[in-house]
């Protein structure tokens, strides 16, 4: 077992893991953070998607080891601390841009990485921004016009 | 329509936005894997890695070193939990189905890759695993049979050596037609004779299954979590199967992460968990990965179609007839057998088709078992009949849209008595094409595609048409009986009032996604006068909601949501009683609107319903004889089904050089009748179709000849991304169903049902001058280069 101190939204963490533990496990097992799903086992679904020091990543594809020393957000640290949801939440939420919300807490990770990351994206560049992270529910419509709302008020 | 009289807040048909998104936006939401259970033992499950093989060996040695796996169990070893308890399947179609024996885990042959042969019982997720990969199983190979044609071949190897062919049933619905069908075939001035394929699709929720059983060693008690659609079914089949009593069994479906029917079932690892549980008087979990997934719960689909249609000069249809090879898998799950039933009545389509045959035979393969996916049945009879009407237009010279339209079943034939036996509620199918049609804007379109052609353009445009109809809102018992269904159609609703005026709903159907408690608040906020957020909706618990039959078949609105209407009314007639009693007045005279019981004609003689709660809860002054409270419960069993319809037009451009399909514009018009929340409605309809769409381009459950699926994770298969999906346009055109008090008829599984004949036809259409008449789904670049290779003489 080997030591892992993470900064997990905003809090120091420390856990003992395996050096093959995932990332999505020492959090959800471990820390008890349960938001952050798993859909697949081949990184192919996005349903893992945190932010590691800012930037989005699936989270079954990091070892918890890598993490250590790291800053990670997950969705449940996303809100703010009066409940009021992130821009991207909210967008999400006006635009009926969930259903079984199973792959939601990635998606709206991915997103906020997203629109950061390249401001000024087009209906296009959110559909290919976004193309590692399935939805089963929604036919992405509303994901892809929520995630163009949130980009346009500024969503951060 | 009654639903608006009441009902001035309007909440009926109004986008409101959904009451269960916080939970679900924020991470709060507990789905199956979430649930902390300290002390629980996991669950691996070794799987077979062949398709047919007898299991010789059984050595755990290698699993039990490693840290964490405390036990390797073979079948031998399971078989007591179980005694002569089996798998279920709740639809014997026929009386001579074969209906083999289906244990959790085999004993002696494994007859699918995936079927369970032993298991491990570890301390962690991570020993579960290591544990089950270590187990080395000795296998005997044995003949396999893979392909659904090659099961019916002479000589075919026999998946289950005791039966005397893979033949599990023989159904047919023809009646005394015959001799009418055959002359209309004889006189018919062109006949359409097709062969169409539906692949195996994997269903794929973004949550894989799981369950977890916790006992109560002390009352002997036992709670079953699970990932599924149906924890009322499931509860009845688990004590059944387990011989548990139902009064010691809770099963609690908590957040699901989407089902499209792979949870409506009662799986192995349920009755797995639940027996170990009750034995080890530990709680006992299993969480399934997604490659697991591919061959350990249900695929859908899986059929050879072949459909006739005998048409006179003019192009009316006189006949159809339809001959069905429809792969069960290697066992029956709970509903296998009865899903190509459920499309056995509708390859008519939304046509007035005087004579009508169908015959289905199924048959086992050794491949994982089919059941119900999104539309179950209803998908494949569309496509079949939306196909071969393109084919009959081409015969007959005549547009998609005017054959379409010499064949619909007439605006004013409703109720319309179809030829396969069923009674369709409403509906205008002209009115909803015309709008499709101009909402597609398909003369401009059609001059772009002419224009392409004239240019020499690679890249074609192709249009394409679906028409559809789907017998939804499952169903009345009776005729459930009438198909030998195993259990009735009926659905359950309870409505509270508290002393403080907030109303709690208990509804029987269980929601994994569909908005069960926005919509159902809506209804309830209407009649009672009160806020949507002041209604709490309970479901998928039964012990809270103990009756209840679940959610498939597009059936939660037009049976629960009716159901939750009527309790609805059930409260507002006793509190009118007690309204009555207080204002001295007889009930007839009262009206009740906005919350306020009034005195017609003495509008300052007046009670709010929160007051008429408030002396319900205290009973000082009751009606003589009146029970205190304000609770009424209603279980509501259909008069018929409901029968959504709609036309969806797709244009996709190809290009003809790489056989590359792309999926530029696509348009809705559906009927779902009156819409509780056109939000969700749009969500509904924006998902099926690109299910539906994935079918028809992108999803395959590829098996090689060895019945090794080859297409087993999500890089393999092709779940789309949003880079894929195209933008949609819907409208609407609701025709009232008569069939229910709200004029509802479901719209779950409209999208999945109208999209693949629509887009297939569509590519039909862009490659028809070049001779192609037939594109197999899923139409990939190779396939469809094929395609045009071969129509052009082989080129390949």
């Amino acid at each position: 077992m080997t030591a892992v101190t993470l900064t997990v939204n905003g809090t120091e963490r420390s856990l003992e893991a395996e050096p093959r533990t995932l990332l999505v496990h020492a959090l959800r097992d471990d820390l008890g953070l349960t938001g952050t799903n798993v859909g697949c086992d081949s990184s192919s679904c996005g349903a893992c998607t945190v932010l590691v020091d800012g930037q989005s990543a699936k989270s079954c594809t990091m070892f918890a080891v890598q993490a250590d020393g790291a800053d990670i957000t997950t969705i449940e640290g996303v809100a703010d601390a009066d409940g009021t949801l992130h821009p991207m939440q909210q967008a999400f939420h006006e635009h009926h841009a969930l259903q079984c919300g199973y792959c939601t807490p990635g998606m709206v990770m991915a997103a906020i990485s997203l629109v950061e990351e390249y401001p000024g994206l087009d209906e296009n560049g959110v559909r290919h921004g976004l193309e590692g992270n399935l939805c089963r529910c929604t036919g992405y419509q509303n994901i892809v016009d929520a995630v163009l709302a949130a980009a346009g008020s500024g969503g951060d | 329509m009654t639903i608006t009289e009441d009902a001035p807040a309007g909440h009926v048909g109004s986008r409101r936005l959904r009451k269960e998104d916080p939970a679900l936006l924020t991470g709060e939401a507990k789905f199956i894997d979430d649930l902390a259970l300290p002390g629980a033992i996991w669950v691996g499950v070794v799987r077979s890695s062949e398709a047919h093989a007898n299991i010789v060996g059984i050595d755990g040695s290698a699993a039990l070193e490693i840290d964490g796996v405390n036990e390797v169990l073979s079948g031998e070893d399971l078989a007591p939990l179980w005694g002569e308890g089996a798998l279920p399947c709740a639809w014997p179609v026929t009386p001579d189905m074969k209906n083999p024996t289906h244990l959790p885990v085999a004993r002696s042959t494994a007859k699918y890759v995936g079927d369970a042969v032993a298991v491990v019982l570890a301390d962690s997720r991570y020993a579960a695993a290591d544990g089950a990969a270590a187990v080395v199983v000795d296998y005997e190979p044995l003949p396999a049979v893979v392909e659904i044609e090659d099961a019916v071949a002479d000589g075919a190897p026999l998946v289950h050596a005791d039966l005397d062919s893979n033949e599990c049933y023989t159904w047919g619905l023809w009646g005394d037609n015959a001799p009418a069908i055959d002359a209309a075939f004889a006189e018919a001035a062109h006949v359409v004779s097709e062969r169409y394929l539906q692949q195996r699709l994997i269903p794929a929720p973004m949550e894989p299954r799981g369950c977890a059983a916790v006992p109560s060693p002390a009352g002997g008690e036992l709670t079953l979590y699970s990932a599924t659609q149906i924890p009322h079914i499931l509860k009845v089949m688990t004590a059944v199967v387990l011989g548990i009593g139902e009064n010691k069994l809770r099963v609690v479906a908590p957040s699901v992460g989407g089902g499209f029917g792979c949870k409506l079932n009662v799986y192995a690892e349920e009755i797995l968990c639940s027996a170990l549980a009750m034995q080890r008087g530990a709680p006992v979990r299993w969480t399934e990965g997604r490659a697991e997934a591919a061959v350990s719960t249900i695929q859908g689909r899986g059929q050879v179609q072949h459909i006739e249609l005998a048409a006179d000069a003019d192009g009316k249809v006189q006949a159809v007839r339809v001959k069905l090879l429809a792969d069960m898998g290697a066992y029956l799950q709970l509903v296998t057998p009865g899903v190509p039933l459920l499309g056995g009545f509708l390859y008519h389509g939304c046509y007035d088709i005087p004579n009508y045959m169908f015959e289905c035979t199924s048959v086992f393969t050794n491949r994982t078992p089919t059941d119900a996916y999104r539309g179950a049945g209803r998908p494949e009879a569309t496509y079949a009949v939306e196909r071969a009407m393109d084919a009959l237009a081409v015969s007959v010279g005549v547009s998609p849209e005017e054959i379409r339209a010499r064949n619909f079943i007439g605006a004013d034939a409703f109720p319309y008595e179809s030829s396969a036996g069923l009674v369709f509620d409403s509906g205008d199918y002209q009115a909803v094409l015309d709008k499709a049609v101009a909402l597609a804007g398909l003369d401009e379109r059609r001059a772009e595609q002419a224009q392409r052609l004239t240019d020499g353009s690679s890249k074609r445009i192709g249009i394409g048409l679906s028409s559809y109809v789907e017998m939804c809102g499952l169903a009345p018992s009776r005729v459930l009986a009438s198909l030998d269904y195993g259990a009735g159609g009926w659905e359950a609703a309870t409505v509270r009032i508290s002393p403080t005026c907030k109303v709690q709903v208990v509804t029987g159907s269980t929601p994994h996604g569909q908005g069960h408690e926005t919509c159902w608040s809506q209804i309830v906020a209407d009649k009672l006068g009160v806020d949507p957020d002041d209604v709490e909706v309970l479901h998928s618990d039964t012990a809270i909601s103990p009756t209840g039959l679940d959610t498939y078949g597009s059936r939660s609105l037009a049976v629960g949501g009716t159901a939750v209407y009527m309790a609805t009314e059930k409260v507002i007639d006793k509190a009118r009683a007690i309204a009555a009693h207080q204002l001295e007045a007889s009930e007839d005279d009262l009206e009740f609107s906005g919350g306020v019981f009034r005195v017609r004609g003495t509008p300052e003689a007046e009670v709010p319903l929160a007051g008429i709660a408030f002396a319900a809860f205290t009973a000082h002054d009751l009606p003589d004889g009146m029970e205190p409270n304000l609770e009424a419960h209603v279980t509501y069993d259909p008069p018929n089904f409901t029968f959504p319809n709609g036309t969806h037009i797709a244009v996709v451009e190809v290009d003809t050089d790489t056989g590359d399909v792309d999926l530029v514009d696509y348009v809705a018009v559906d009927d779902c009748g009156v819409q509780i929340n056109p939000l969700i409605v749009e969500g509904q309809v924006h998902g099926g179709i690109l299910q539906g769409a994935a079918q028809a381009l992108y999803e395959d459950a590829v098996y090689n000849s060895d019945g090794q699926l080859v297409s087993a994770n999500l890089g393999d298969y092709l779940v789309p991304s949003a880079a894929e999906a195209p933008r949609y346009r819907l409208d609407s055109h609701a025709t009232p169903s008569p069939t229910n008090p709200m004029g509802v008829k479901g719209v779950g599984e409209a999208g999945t049902i109208a999209a693949a004949p629509a887009v297939i036809n569509a590519v039909v259409d862009a490659l028809r001058d070049l001779g192609v008449t037939d594109v197999d789904m899923p139409a990939s670049p190779q396939t469809v280069w094929r395609a045009i290779a071969d129509a052009q003489g082989g080129a390949s």
